[in-house]
């Protein structure tokens, strides 16, 4: 599996910028009513901005010079009323672009959250945490000004070009040509910024990501850097990402800078050339000077709207390689999910059965080897072996982390693969090599093995993991809040009270992965006896390094490259004087 | 550092790149009055050549507007390209004043904040201020330039008609003022939520494992959705009241024509002042329009970058509860002698986690740790690397107390192996060289994880020491990981190790292995934290904690002798062996 790291940029999936487009207009589309309704609205605008210079020509030809006070205030108050109803329905069109385009944002937000949480741990894996964040957070927010003038500018302005070439052409063929010679040059020179400006703004976002990734490990990791006092090489590392996400967005901005000049350019060659062919080709006789004044005013009325266009389209290029990377992330599909005439699993008695299991994390290397055993409801199993010898894979395989390459992993005789995810975990508890815990109050904390667990059933997992004690020794109790580092208790604490979450959510197949490696063998005795009332009759699995953790389980499997090559309870492993005797004697020889 | 408190300011970063902001707003000032010019000569083709027949000056004129175009694109570009070079450049550098800000922190502060919140000010913040400093920033001066001009020329045609834009400037000015108050404080709120989002997102991803192993996706989603219904929530108010405040600019804009119109109008009529003037002056007024209603945008920005530097300077307000001494003690060669003389610590709440601590352990020597969870073993550690400060009693190293010494003296001649792992997405040699980079040649990176037991695993892939690591490590074993972590520590060849827990996950025969390294290190002082008697049986001497005192004390053989609560975990783990051999 290739793994990257925070230095690194990711690799740029292809895909057609039009699809990405199209189905980001797409979201627009569920929002048609206000859309239409906006345009309206814009649709008054347009009409009333030609129809105040209108008012003003009538003012001054009609009024001023007559004299006529009257008629000079009746018209202007006219044109206020007008002004006003303007500016009141500009207000609506802000509110409704502003609620469509946020909530917009909510619905991608919330698609992609909801689509990394159906991931699985290959995702996770092959990729720093900030790099994903980056995409939640980030990319979705670059895109609200997008969205919003994508309907306020690329609709009305482009109808207004539009109109224009008519009016001018209708006016004047060959000036209208004229006007519009640079046209060409400027379509060919924006495509090509855009088509050279594209992967510069895409490898900016990449240098992005980099940087979230590198502040959220430094952050995530400040004990260790702060311990080794690696401040200095972090900071150097830090800054070289700085300065490469600097110079991507300097690279990038060399050429999208340019879409204005390029636009300014035609804009005033195409004056020249109105001019020239007007004056000189065609001669004052056959050009009138209110056409010329005409003209002058229309290639404005041209020019500005495409001004804006291409300042959308510049905008468009710069973000969308934010579109892109959260289109990516909906389109990897999950290596791990229900099938489609997926059952629900009924209540779990326990049994769970290997079935010449064989697994590999990068299909190369193969970690399960052919691996077939059967557990009866209500065993305790203990996995012992070298570290990377594949016990933490056996039990990944039973809650279906991975699903196998060969065999089939059955529980109660069903395999896992035909049962849905949800109701196979809810009845397991899993209690793995890190225990994370979520800032919140020790009590959520717990409850979140079972979310509907009422105070008392806490406080009852909590003393059979015996962690009851030092938690009424906290100043809040129970209400004591921790941060996400769980700031303030010690690793075995912690260790406790993730098993206390395991322990409420009252799991019908327990599985236990060095879940108890941090506390001392005192408390695990007292957690060995508090938990032993409630686990009866339950299936478990024990993988342990401390032998006397694992002594009472019924049968002991050594898992040895893949392999199991020893089993049978503790009594009869070290009577066969063979791998399990080896570890045994090991931590008497030191 | 510029102003007085050490921190500086927005404008200390402003003020040290005046240079470049002065050309960036010449070229504006340049470009500007170019695009002024343009108009100008159009009245000059419409009256000399077209009405006056002055064919002759056409030419001149072409070649005026073709200067006009090329050097509006040139100067255009230069001030954009400026605007954005130096808005990154100051982006940047604050980025990086406020890492190392954050890093130089103690661990109280990280106690209490979560990495999501610090992500969202490092990244989200600073981008706004970004803005601030580079196109709104830009567009602010090119509307208060456009503005003055036209201004003056409306004061050169009638001073009386010009009080009326300047009326209705110093309104849209207040209002922005005042708009830019109540936007910032909800400015203020969408960027702690960003921060909460980024929290939540952030833990429901590091906890992934967590949240798949009790199948609660679905509540995560459900989390995760108010929060982005807040997030919503508060951008629809941010929305509300810009749309509360935006019509004032718009009335403005729209209402000061039709009134130059009206006073206009009446002063024509009145013979004090001629048409065409006034005609002049309704055009400038149409021109002032846009930079007004762009004022009202520019506002909003602005507020959003004003309220993310406030969170910015929140963190800066935060110092370090570890402090230096202004001229430290410098140990030529640390031999590493450790004392703890009635050491006692609690944190803020008073609660006491370590009381009367108090041994010494001479270079070379080793000492064993052991006691039940939360006993405060790793915080004796914490303390000797001054992670906190002891509450009372005093810490010695080579006998100087360590408070006299620098950090980094003390940090760097420890090396402390973690109970939890912690590794960075980066290559196995990286990982294992922190800290002393240039120090820690490859040879040493092999031998340290030889002599970790990680050498054969790491050689079995195919990028060997090259390898990229997964962040905290997924992809590799819990052992592996602590392999890895141990020849971390190992590299640094420091006069002090320290082992907290930091075998926990790797089998009997490995630990043994890595037992043998240590005992060969014989003039590196080792303190080793551990639950299993084997790893510290043959300590020269061995504490047993609990409840934060010294419950006892002594070697192997004596605490054996003692039957105490070394004596019962003693059993608890060897107890079946012991029977089989007696019987």
């Amino acid at each position: 599996m290739a793994v990257n790291s925070y230095k690194d940029d990711e690799l740029s999936v292809e895909r057609s910028k039009l699809q990405t487009l199209k189905r980001l207009f797409a979201y627009l589309l569920a929002y048609k009513w206000q859309i239409v309704l906006v345009l309206l609205i814009m649709g008054y605008g347009v009409v009333i901005s030609l129809v105040n210079p209108l008012i003003m020509e009538a003012a001054i030809d009609n009024h001023i010079t007559t004299k006529d006070w009257s008629g000079l205030y009746r018209l202007l108050l006219l044109a206020l009323f007008l002004n006003l109803l303007l500016v009141f329905t500009v207000k609506l069109r802000m509110y409704i672009m502003a609620k469509v385009c946020n909530s917009i944002l909510l619905t991608i937000r919330q698609e992609l959250y909801t689509h990394i949480q159906k991931l699985d741990f290959h995702f996770f894996d092959s990729r720093p945490t900030g790099k994903i964040l980056s995409r939640i957070i980030g990319d979705i927010n670059s895109l609200k000004d997008v969205l919003s003038n994508c309907v306020t500018t690329l609709i009305p302005d482009g109808l207004t070009v539009v109109a224009v070439v008519v009016i001018m052409i209708c006016k004047n063929p060959k000036l209208a040509l004229a006007s519009m010679l640079t046209i060409p040059f400027m379509a060919v020179a924006t495509t090509w910024i855009e088509v050279k400006a594209h992967p510069r703004w895409q490898v900016f976002r990449k240098k992005s990501a980099n940087l979230n990734a590198f502040v959220h490990e430094d952050m995530a990791g400040i004990r260790i850097i702060q311990s080794f006092h690696a401040q200095e090489e972090t900071r150097d590392t830090f800054d070289t990402l700085i300065e490469e996400h600097r110079g991507a967005f300097l690279h990038a901005v060399r050429m999208s800078d340019a879409f204005g000049s390029v636009i300014d350019f035609s804009w005033g060659i195409g004056c020249i050339l109105l001019y020239f062919t007007g004056i000189v080709i065609l001669g004052v006789d056959e050009v009138s000077v209110g056409t010329f004044i005409a003209f002058g005013t229309y290639l404005n009325m041209f020019w500005q709207p495409i001004h804006n266009i291409s300042n959308f389209y510049n905008q468009l290029v710069t973000n969308i390689a934010g579109a892109e990377r959260i289109f990516e992330i909906m389109d990897t599909p999950p290596a791990i999910s229900d099938a489609a005439d997926v059952e629900e699993m009924p209540e779990i008695t326990g049994e769970v059965i290997f079935e010449h299991v064989s697994f590999s994390y990068d299909e190369q290397t193969k970690v399960l080897d052919d691996v077939s055993f059967r557990i009866k409801p209500g065993e305790t199993i203990a996995l012992v072996g070298p570290t990377g010898a594949g016990k933490s894979t056996i039990v990944n395989l039973i809650s279906r982390f991975y699903d196998v390459q060969q065999g089939r992993v059955l529980i109660d005789g069903k395999d896992v693969k035909k049962v849905s995810i949800e109701s196979l975990r809810k009845q397991m508890g899993i209690m793995t090599q890190d225990n994370f815990l979520f800032s919140g109050t020790i009590r959520d904390n717990i409850r979140y093995g079972r979310l509907d667990a009422t105070d008392e059933e806490i406080i009852a997992a909590a003393k059979a993991v015996n962690a009851h004690e030092f938690i009424m020794k906290l100043e809040k109790g129970y209400d004591t809040e921790l941060s996400e580092r769980g700031g303030g208790l010690s690793i075995g604490q912690k260790q406790l009270l993730a098993f206390a979450r395991t322990m409420v959510s009252m799991p019908k197949i327990l599985i236990l992965d060095e879940a108890t490696s941090s506390i001392d063998t005192k408390t695990e005795l007292l957690v060995q006896s508090g938990i032993e009332h409630l686990l009866q009759g339950r299936t478990s699995f024990v993988i342990a390094h401390r032998l006397s953790t694992i002594q009472k389980a019924d049968r002991i499997f050594v898992v040895d490259d893949g392999r199991i090559v020893e089993e049978g309870s503790a009594g009869e492993l070290l009577a066969k004087k063979g791998i399990y005797y080896q570890l045994y004697m090991a931590q008497f020889s030191a | 550092m510029k102003s007085k408190k050490g921190i500086k300011r927005l404008s200390d970063y402003i003020w040290e790149n005046r240079l470049p902001y002065l050309c960036a707003v010449a070229a504006l000032l340049i470009a500007v009055t170019l695009d002024m010019l343009a108009p100008r000569l159009t009245a000059h083709v419409v009256d000399d050549v077209i009405v006056g027949g002055n064919m002759g000056e056409l030419k001149y004129l072409l070649l005026g507007f073709l200067g006009i175009g090329v050097g509006r694109c040139i100067f255009q570009y230069i001030k954009e390209y400026t605007f954005d070079r130096i808005g990154s450049k100051i982006a940047s550098q604050m980025r990086k004043d406020l890492f190392v800000h954050i890093q130089s922190l103690s661990a109280d502060f990280f106690d209490r904040t979560n990495t999501g919140e610090l992500m969202s000010r490092v990244k989200d913040d600073i981008d706004h201020i970004w803005d601030a400093l580079s196109f709104v920033g830009m567009l602010i001066i090119e509307v208060v330039y456009h503005t003055s001009i036209i201004l003056v020329c409306m004061y050169m045609l009638n001073w009386k008609l010009a009080l009326i834009p300047t009326a209705a400037m110093l309104f849209c000015g207040t209002v922005a003022i005042v708009m830019e108050r109540k936007l910032g404080s909800v400015y203020e709120e969408i960027s702690e939520e960003n921060a909460t989002l980024n929290t939540v997102a952030e833990e429901n991803l590091a906890g992934v494992r967590t949240v798949k192993a009790f199948a609660r996706e679905k509540y995560e989603i459900t989390k995760f959705l108010s929060h982005n219904q807040r997030y919503y929530d508060l951008n629809m108010t941010q929305s509300k009241v810009f749309v509360k405040f935006y019509p004032y600019f718009s009335v403005v804009t729209k209402v000061l024509p039709l009134l130059t119109i009206l006073i206009g109008g009446k002063f024509v009529i009145a013979g004090e002042m001629s048409l065409g003037e006034m005609t002049a002056f309704v055009e400038y007024s149409n021109n002032i329009v846009w930079p007004m209603e762009m004022l009202g945008w520019l506002t909003n920005s602005f507020s959003s970058a004003v309220a993310s530097n406030k969170k910015i300077r929140k963190i800066y307000q935060e110092t370090s509860s570890i402090k230096e001494v202004e001229h430290p003690v410098i140990l030529e060669k640390m031999k590493g002698k450790i004392q703890f003389d009635h050491v006692s610590f609690h944190k803020a709440d008073l609660h006491e986690i370590l009381h009367d601590i108090s041994f010494t352990l001479e270079p070379g020597k080793t000492l064993g740790i052991m006691g039940a969870t939360g006993a405060g073993k790793t915080s004796i550690i914490q303390l000797l690397q001054r992670m906190y400060d002891a509450t009372d009693g005093t810490i010695l190293v080579d006998d100087v107390d360590i408070r006299e010494l620098s950090l980094e003296q003390l940090r760097t001649n420890i090396s402390y192996v973690m109970q939890d792992v912690f590794l960075f997405s980066d290559t196995i040699n990286e990982n294992i060289k922190l800290g002393k980079k240039q120090a820690v040649d490859f040879n040493m990176v092999k031998k340290a994880s030889t002599d970790a037991q990680a050498s054969e695993f790491i050689e079995k892939m195919e990028k060997k020491y090259d390898t990229v690591i997964g962040e905290r490590g997924v992809g590799l074993s819990g052992g592996q990981k602590q392999r890895i972590s141990i020849a971390r520590a190992l590299s640094k060849n420091d006069p002090i190790l320290v082992m907290d827990d930091s075998t926990s996950a790797l089998d009997m025969e490995t630990e043994h292995l890595i037992q043998e390294t240590l005992r060969n290190l014989q003039s590196t002082t080792k303190i080793i934290i551990a639950h299993r008697i084997s790893a510290v049986r043959n300590a020269d001497e061995i504490l047993v904690l609990e409840n934060g005192s010294i419950a006892e004390r002594g070697t192997h053989e004596s605490l054996l002798a003692a039957k105490g609560l070394y004596y019962e975990t003693y059993l608890a783990q060897y107890g079946d062996f012991l029977e089989g051999k007696e019987a």
